[in-house]
Order: C-alpha cells, then structure tokens, then sequence
C-alpha cells in the first residue's frame, strides 16, 4: 500500500516538472504544447476514493497552473477530468470494472487507447472553453483544440509506453 | 439534520467537484483584470527558483551566441556614438539622468499562448517593480506586471492585454501597439488617422512613443510589414514585424523613469479635480 502512495507521489511531481519544464516549450508548429499531466488520471488506481482523486487533481492542475500563468484555467480542467473519469471507465471498460483485482494494465490495448482519448478530449474541451471564453478569436483556438489534442494523445501513447509497468 | 447529513455524504464527490470547480473558474476570470491576483503566477519564490535552475544548466549552452548578440549590440552602439556630433560634457552623475537601466535574463518564455508572460531573474530586490518597462539589444519586449523579491513577470507585447503607445520613425503619428495572437512575429499599430499621401510605406521604421511614461522615446519596436485602411476607411492597420527574434530571448534590460511617480501624481491631480 505504502508503494502506491510513493509511486503516486513521485508520478504527480515527475508529471509536473515534465509538463512545465519540456512539454511547455515544445512549440510544435509553433502552437502546439502537449498537456501530457493528462496521463496521471490514466495511471490513478482504479480502485481508489474518488474524493481524493478530485481533491489531488485540484493540486494538480493548480501547480502546472502556477508555473504556466494560466491562471486556473488548468485546474479547471484537470477536476473535470477527475470527476468525469468514473463515468468514462464504466463507459470504456464495463462490467470488468466490477471485478475486484481490475487493473487497467490487463484490459485490452483498444480498452487502454480509448480511455486516455476520452480522458484526453474531456480535459482538453474544459481547458480551450475556458480559453474561449476570455478571447475572441475563435476559428483559432478551435484548430489548437484538435492539433493539441492529436500531439497529447501521441505523446502520452509513448510515455505511458516507456513507464509503464512489464506485462506479466 | 440527519437527510441533510446523508445527501452531503452520498453527493460529497459532486459537491466538492462542484465547490472547487467554481474556485477555479474564479480565479480565471480574475486572470481578466489588468493586475493579477498577487501570488498566482510564475514570479512566485517557489515556481522562480526552479526555472532558475532549470535556467541555470541550459544557459551554458547558449553563451557562444549570447556573446555574438552582445557585439552586435555594442557594434550598433558604437557607430551610434562615433556618429554623434560632438559634445563638449557628458554627463555622468547617474542621480541626474531621467532613465535608470538594470540587466536581467529570462529564466521563463512563452510565446504560442494567446497570452504570454515572460519570467525574469530580477525582482523587488534589485529594485524591479510594477509597469517598468523591458526591452532587448534589438527592441521592445514588454512591461513588468508584477515582482516578488527576487523574480518578476512581465507581460509580453504578445498578449491580448498589451497596449504600447508607439509611433512612425521621423513623424509623429502614434498609435497604439496590440496583438491580435496570430503570428508571433507580427503584431499591431492602430489607431493611426488616414492621411493623403499616407505617412508611411512598407519597410519603415516603427518604435516607442513619447506618450508613454514606461519607455523612453524612439525604442526599436519592428518594420511595417503591410498596411490597410480599416472597414470605416478612418484609420490604418498596420502589421509591424518585430526586431526582436521573441522565440529566442536571454538577456533583457529594464528601465526605470525616475519621473514616472511625478507623472502619475500629477495626471491623477488632474483626474480628481
């Protein structure tokens, strides 16, 4: 139990210090910046309080908020994506979720892949609608939403490829 | 008191959701005021101290065109000075002159948000504080929004926010100098009336206005690139390529006017009579 805790925390600081460090001055194309912190609500045990979940993502958000002077629009985000994230794995994995010892680690790839799309897509909508709201020009945010949202997706593919736990 | 209880505990994870959701979408709209909530942003001591170690490793890597920046600088310098005509004094005595100048460097820069914030290595400390203005060797960057003690945030002329009073070289037409978040390499002159023959063609020269109390006159800003009149045919809009290279910034100075106080004193005098 004390290992989850530990690996938890050292996925929360080590996301942060990725995002706000390299992610954030990638600049693809110019505009593009992967919000790869998304991964942390993919890697959250399944299992755990959905309360604490809402409580760390506030925490979460607002650090890479701090670092990128976005305000809260991060915070915002992320909490939409804690409290939407029971929903989209009952959606994503079903029945399965039931079973006590579920991991996501042993649901199929298309499972996996699909769950962090939606994860990704809800938090990215939250995040570019708060942005809409505060400017004017529209057609342009709606293109980042979608050239964000693609680059997030691979990078997060490959992350959570690289980190991931060995199959047994 | 007991249902009140049980429909708290059985909503507790919507209500708290709820509860910090709106937390957030307050401070975001406080984000829209010109002067931010004082401690959410990147000019705090703790997010600070980071970019200046992250800073700190990567600058190694740069001084070899850091050094190159600074001749260049100082050869256009130099042939300014050789150019001058010549002066029997100079005045030297630092309490004297109107414009005091520090060194800092950018430990944070975004350029691709709608709108950017630089972070600087200097703060209240070295005497950086509120609406000074920043520029580089090679033009304009922006004005600090806020300083703690040893960092400062400076909202770039790439944000929606900005708003610089700049005018034509060799005329004094002025306007004022925005970014519709487009291009980083491009921002906006407005506010420029409509003349016959127009004041301007493409390629001149565009910088500082002497109708700011932050910069001094005739700081670099960048070349117009192209201009036309707008929808009601009054005025110009003119797009203005900027000198400074924003994706690629280091060293940066920021200028104090030691009038500034007795400028604002006065204008607000004249606001509450």
């Amino acid at each position: 139990m004390t290992e989850t805790y530990v690996i938890g925390v050292i996925r929360f600081i080590g996301l942060v210090l990725a995002q706000v460090l390299v992610f954030n001055h990638l600049n693809i194309l110019d505009m593009i910046n992967p919000m790869i912190y998304v991964l942390f609500f993919f890697w959250y045990p399944v299992q755990d309080n959905q309360t604490v979940l809402i409580g760390i993502s506030f925490l979460l958000g607002f650090s890479v908020d701090l670092f990128s002077d976005t305000m809260a629009m991060h915070t915002a985000a992320a909490l939409t994506t804690a409290f939407f994230r029971y929903p989209i794995m009952r959606f994503v994995f079903g029945v399965n979720l039931e079973f006590q010892n579920f991991r996501i680690s042993n649901s199929t790839r298309v499972q996996q892949l699909s769950f962090l799309a939606l994860l990704i897509g809800i938090h990215h909508l939250t995040f570019f609608v708060l942005e809409i709201f505060s400017l004017s020009n529209l057609l342009l945010i709606l293109k980042r939403v979608v050239l964000t949202g693609v680059s997030t997706f691979v990078f997060s593919v490959l992350l959570a490829a690289l980190f991931s736990r060995r199959r047994e | 008191m007991q249902r009140i209880i049980d429909f708290i505990l059985r909503n507790k994870n919507t209500l708290l959701f709820a509860l910090l959701f709106i937390i957030s979408l307050i401070l975001t709209i406080q984000n829209n005021d010109y002067h931010r909530s004082r401690y959410f942003n990147s000019a705090n001591g703790l997010t600070g101290s980071i970019y200046n170690t992250s800073f700190s490793i990567k600058e190694y890597f740069n001084l070899k065109e850091e050094y190159e920046k600074l001749l260049e600088a100082n050869r256009r310098l130099e042939t300014q000075l050789f150019n001058l005509p010549p002066r029997d004094s100079m005045a030297l005595d630092t309490a004297e002159l109107d414009y005091v100048v520090l060194s800092g460097r950018v430990i944070k820069n975004s350029f691709v948000e709608p709108n950017n914030y630089i972070t600087i290595n200097r703060g209240s400390r070295d005497s950086v504080f509120q609406d000074m203005g920043v520029i580089t060797s090679f033009g304009i960057l922006g004005i600090v929004e806020k300083s703690s003690a040893n960092f400062a945030s400076v909202q770039s002329v790439l944000n929606s926010k900005s708003n610089i009073n700049a005018k034509i070289l060799h005329t004094d037409y002025f306007g004022s100098l925005t970014w519709n978040q487009e291009d980083f390499r491009i921002v906006q002159l407005e506010d420029i009336p409509r003349l016959d023959p127009a004041p301007m063609k493409v390629g001149d020269t565009v910088v500082t206005g002497a109708m700011s109390s932050i910069f001094p006159e005739n700081i670099p800003i960048g070349t117009i690139e192209q201009f036309s009149l707008n929808d009601a045919g009054s005025l110009y809009n003119i797009d203005v390529r900027l000198f400074n290279n924003m994706t690629n910034l280091r060293e940066v100075y920021i200028i104090r006017n030691r009038k500034r106080p007795e400028v604002i004193k006065l204008e607000n005098e004249v606001l509450n009579d």
